[in-house]
């Protein structure tokens, strides 16, 4: 092919394919879906964090009418009843045991939900309640009683065929990293700090709740609709569970309202399933917003850290040892503990390095995969403690960050991706839009703070371009839609590459029986790897239809160009429908281009090399309320490195998405337990951020070198500018008022006792 | 502790996206529930149950209510306007357009609650302030946006008029 033109496509901010649906609310969601026949189930959750079943009778429940099956754990003899992508130590529905406030015990389909929560009334429990742990320090101490007594199976996940868990514990893994000579760097250390953060247990609230419908057809195979991000990890864990080839599952996804993380790995999907099977009948699992806080939530964290700096300020040596509460049940923790820790030296040169974390489980809701991914509570420690240090050393926080920053192309682990951005530019766009080096007004003051996230790694995407005989395409990909608008990026890609207008392309929902294997729509990974993905199965297309003008032409298909739906070479242009009818001789069949990124194994320390590294940085300018305590972001600004957007409207939206979300953890978001019990599982008592707390200025900057490894020099963007919130917006507190907190959110209450206890002190 | 179910039904008429309706609904039957599951509009979405998030926000007689905390048997006489309602086949409304261009939709669970919001507002006050919209907006929650697409969307639209 020709050296490419200008682009038409990629880099502009086209409208969404998706918005058009989504204004007229004929956008269809896992809850707007009905099958003929279907019923509809309702759990019964446990009200004890932990406690032993004496008996779960169920015969009233099953004999009340419009019930079409009642499941208890005693009747799950035909499957294989556990699951969970790292351990698979989760039960359907609780065995013996139930391990924290909310977990299933019973199962009920029928009629309709009122019909179904009639026959949970019906239900009868005996809980023998037994002592809970419910905090790190209780899960942690000696002799704490065991959330999980035995030890589970491994999960699916390939790259965690090294979990270590501490057996008589109640640690379910451990990671640990170490380079150069480890903490024996701190001997060269001028200045050692060493410090405490925690990060609070925070929800996803995707304003969709978790949903699943499942149906079993005559000959034994399983459908299930499903509001995942990951259908081909539901399918595995279905497979397992059921005993079918992955052949005989179809896991089909509509639109998601909202994922950020909490709708990865299998979470409804295998009760809805078995619940059908049981019923004979299509059956629809759908969470409410209060169900949602009892399935999954951010791990919460303690971290220490220490730093070692040289005189001159260089970073010499990181210590981190952290402890992620990963709650009931192991999820897909491990790996969010490991993917955070291995990142705690930021994206700085650090050549001693010692990094420890434990994944311990307390009978609280699981925790599980949140946008940043274990990234967001190690930054809150090291970012807030990069500050510390540069009032030590009498340095400028972004001075002291740019001397550390790694350069271009330098090495930040062993076997790993090199830098594969410009940070200092990153850095330097920062300060500029924070507007750093002007004095804030009165009672204001700024912070900054900078992180660098690897993707997962390795991974696996697939796609499939088939250009059809009229000159329009189908792009086949299982990239999810969640709002982050992958769909109209895929599309992009194809477009550009096949030289076609937007709305020829069509991009087939996510079908596992129809659209081909990508490992997960998570880790800011779309653009980059299924983009990728895309970009080679348009240009195989390409590469098809250049064969064909040349054979026809009688010229060398170097000697061609593609334009404007058309091979074009000397005087002849060759239009894709007339290409087609001379290739198969009539007008009818289609060429399929076919694309896979798969990096696969290396010898970086998580398994597989990071096809890029998601880099984000945040500064925030703060003012404070001293009677209240409250703090009021006044400006933020956020800088990402992506590469090139593909579509900058969308990379804005994503990531002021992101930072608004990184908010709420800031200032507002914390899930309360008290006496074993979750208090505030609902809208009212657990505050996400609103319109109103939008900062009044607010800069989304995006560094663009298209040095990234996805199409057209991409990178991901969309976990990162959550990152810097928290740490960006503490510094600040830190510089207006000299009150350094160490523990998430940050409310009016703390920040006011931490004035309080400073005057009277 | 068993819940007796009233199985009675009430007849009501409304006018529902400019054209009148009647239908007999159970006396405890929510707004949300007969719209989404009997006259299958599906825009109205089901999020938090308890009028906060504003997902399931529809229009009675011009006013933004929550559908979800709303008993049908009060829309009776009244005029109902859910999204399904706004713009035409042949011509979107003005706030959908806004919503398109600046990137106000993401995955669009919000969306319908905010545009209706959104309409009502402009119906009070066709050219708010952007310190108005925000505190109209204070019963619309988004969970992708971060808000800023979506206020610049209305804004845009108040000065379009």
């Amino acid at each position: 092919m020709s050296a490419p033109g200008p682009l038409r496509v990629v880099g502009r901010s086209v409208r969404r394919t998706d918005a058009l649906e989504k204004v007229t609310g004929r956008a269809r969601y896992l809850s707007d879906l009905e099958l003929p026949g279907m019923a509809h189930a309702r759990l019964l959750r446990s009200p004890y964090p932990r406690a032993r079943l004496l008996g779960v009778e169920v015969a009233r429940a099953r004999a009340h009418p419009g019930v079409h099956a009642v499941l208890t754990a005693a009747d799950l003899t035909w499957c294989e009843p556990f699951y969970g992508p790292a351990l698979r130590d989760r039960p359907l529905l609780a065995t013996d045991v139930v391990r924290y406030e909310g977990d299933p015990v019973v199962a009920v389909a029928a009629v309709d939900e009122a019909t179904a929560v009639e026959a949970l009334d019906l239900v009868e429990v005996d809980y023998e309640e037994l002592p809970a742990v419910m905090t790190l320090e209780e899960a942690l101490a000696p002799g704490a009683p065991l959330v999980h007594a035995g030890e589970p199976l491994a999960g699916h996940f390939s790259d965690l065929s090294t979990l270590r868990a501490r057996p008589g514990t109640n640690i379910c893994h451990q990671f640990d990293y170490a380079r150069g000579r480890g903490a024996g760097g701190f001997a060269e250390a001028a200045l050692t700090l060493e410090d405490t953060y925690t990060f609070p247990r925070v929800q996803h609230y995707s304003m969709e709740p978790h949903g699943a419908i499942a149906a079993w057809d005559a000959e034994g195979g399983l459908t299930v609709w499903a509001s995942t991000q990951n259908p081909f990890s539901v399918r595995a864990e279905l497979a397992k569970m059921f005993g079918l080839p992955a052949s005989r599952i179809r896991i089909a996804v509509p639109l998601l309202g909202g994922g950020f993380g909490g709708k990865t790995y299998a979470k409804l999907e295998p009760l809805a399933a078995a619940l059908a099977r049981v019923a004979g009948r299509p059956v629809r699992l759908q969470a409410s917003v209060e169900d949602a806080f009892r399935t999954v939530r951010r791990c919460s964290a303690r971290v220490r850290v220490r730093l070692g700096f040289r005189r001159d300020g260089g970073l010499v040596a990181v210590q981190c040892d952290a402890d992620f509460d990963v709650g009931a049940y192991a999820d897909i923790a491990p790996r969010v503990i490991q993917k955070g820790t291995y990142t705690a030296t930021g994206p700085y040169r650090v050549p001693n390095v010692v990094l420890h974390s434990n994944a311990v489980y307390t009978n609280t809701t699981p925790g599980g995969a949140f946008r940043g991914f274990g990234v967001p509570q190690i930054a809150w420690a090291v970012e807030s403690m990069m500050d510390v240090a540069a009032e030590r050393l009498g340095r400028d926080p972004v001075d002291l960050r740019r001397q550390n920053l790694l350069a271009h192309g330098e090495e930040f682990a062993r076997g790993d991706t090199p830098v594969d951005g410009k940070l200092e530019e990153s850095l330097s766009r920062v300060a500029e839009a924070i507007r750093w080096h002007q004095a804030s007004a009165a009672g204001r003051a700024k912070g900054v703070a900078v992180m660098m996230k690897a993707s997962v790694a390795p991974s696996v995407s697939e796609a499939i371009v088939r250009l059809h005989a009229d000159g329009s395409a189908s792009v086949l990909v299982s990239t999810v839609e969640m709002g982050q608008g992958a769909r109209t990026v895929m599309a992009q890609i194809a477009a550009e590459v096949l030289a076609i207008p937007l709305a020829r392309v069509t991009v087939v929902p996510p079908d596992t029986s129809i659209t081909p294997y990508d490992q997960t729509t998570s880790s800011s990974r779309s653009t980059t790897m299924v983009g990728r993905a895309v970009q080679d199965a348009a240009a195989d297309v390409v590469g098809q239809l250049l064969k064909i003008a040349a054979a026809h032409l009688g010229v060398p298909a170097g000697a061609l160009a593609v334009d404007d739906a058309a091979i074009v070479g000397g005087q002849r242009r060759l239009g894709y429908p007339e290409l087609l009818d001379l290739h198969f001789g009539m007008r009818g069949g289609e060429l399929i281009g076919r694309g896979v990124v798969a990096p696969g194994r290396t010898q970086a320390p998580l398994g597989g090399s990071t096809p890029f590294w998601e880099v984000a940085m945040g500064g925030a300018e703060i003012s404070l309320d001293e009677e209240t305590g409250a703090i009021c972001v006044e400006a933020y600004a956020s800088v990402a490195d992506v590469g090139r957007c593909i579509n900058p409207q969308q990379c804005e939206a994503q990531d002021e998405g992101a930072v608004m979300q990184g908010l709420g953890h800031t200032l507002l978001e914390e899930m309360v337990y008290e006496g074993g019990v979750l208090l505030n599982a609902n809208l009212v008592g657990y505050r996400v951020p609103r319109a109103e707390d939008v900062p009044a200025r607010f800069d989304s900057v995006f560094v663009e070198n298209a040095d990234g490894a996805g199409p057209f020099g991409a990178k991901g963007v969309g976990e990162g500018g959550l990152v810097p919130v928290s740490p960006a917006v503490g510094n600040a507190l830190a510089r207006l008022t000299g009150i350094r907190l160490r523990e998430l959110p940050l409310t009016p209450e703390r920040v006011w006792r931490a004035l309080r206890a400073r005057r009277d002190a | 502790m068993n819940i007796i179910p009233i199985r009675s039904s009430c007849s009501i008429r409304v006018t529902l996206n400019g054209r009148p309706v009647e239908l007999a609904v159970r006396p405890e039957a929510l707004l949300l529930d007969v719209l989404r599951d009997r006259l299958q509009l599906k825009g109205a979405k089901r999020s938090c149950d308890m009028q906060v998030c504003g997902a399931c926000t529809v229009l009675l007689d011009g006013a933004p209510v929550s559908a979800c905390t709303f008993l049908a048997v009060e829309a009776d006489g009244r005029e109902i306007v859910t999204v399904e309602g706004l713009g035409t086949e042949e011509r979107l409304d003005p706030l959908q357009e806004a919503f398109i261009d600046h990137a106000a939709v993401q995955c669009g669970f919000c969306t319908a609650g905010m545009l209706l919001t959104a309409k009502a507002l402009l119906a009070e006050d066709p050219a708010p302030t952007r310190e108005r919209v925000v505190h109209y907006l204070r019963g619309n929650l988004c969970r992708c946006t971060g808000y800023r697409k979506i206020v610049e969307a209305i804004l845009a639209c108040a000065h379009a008029r």
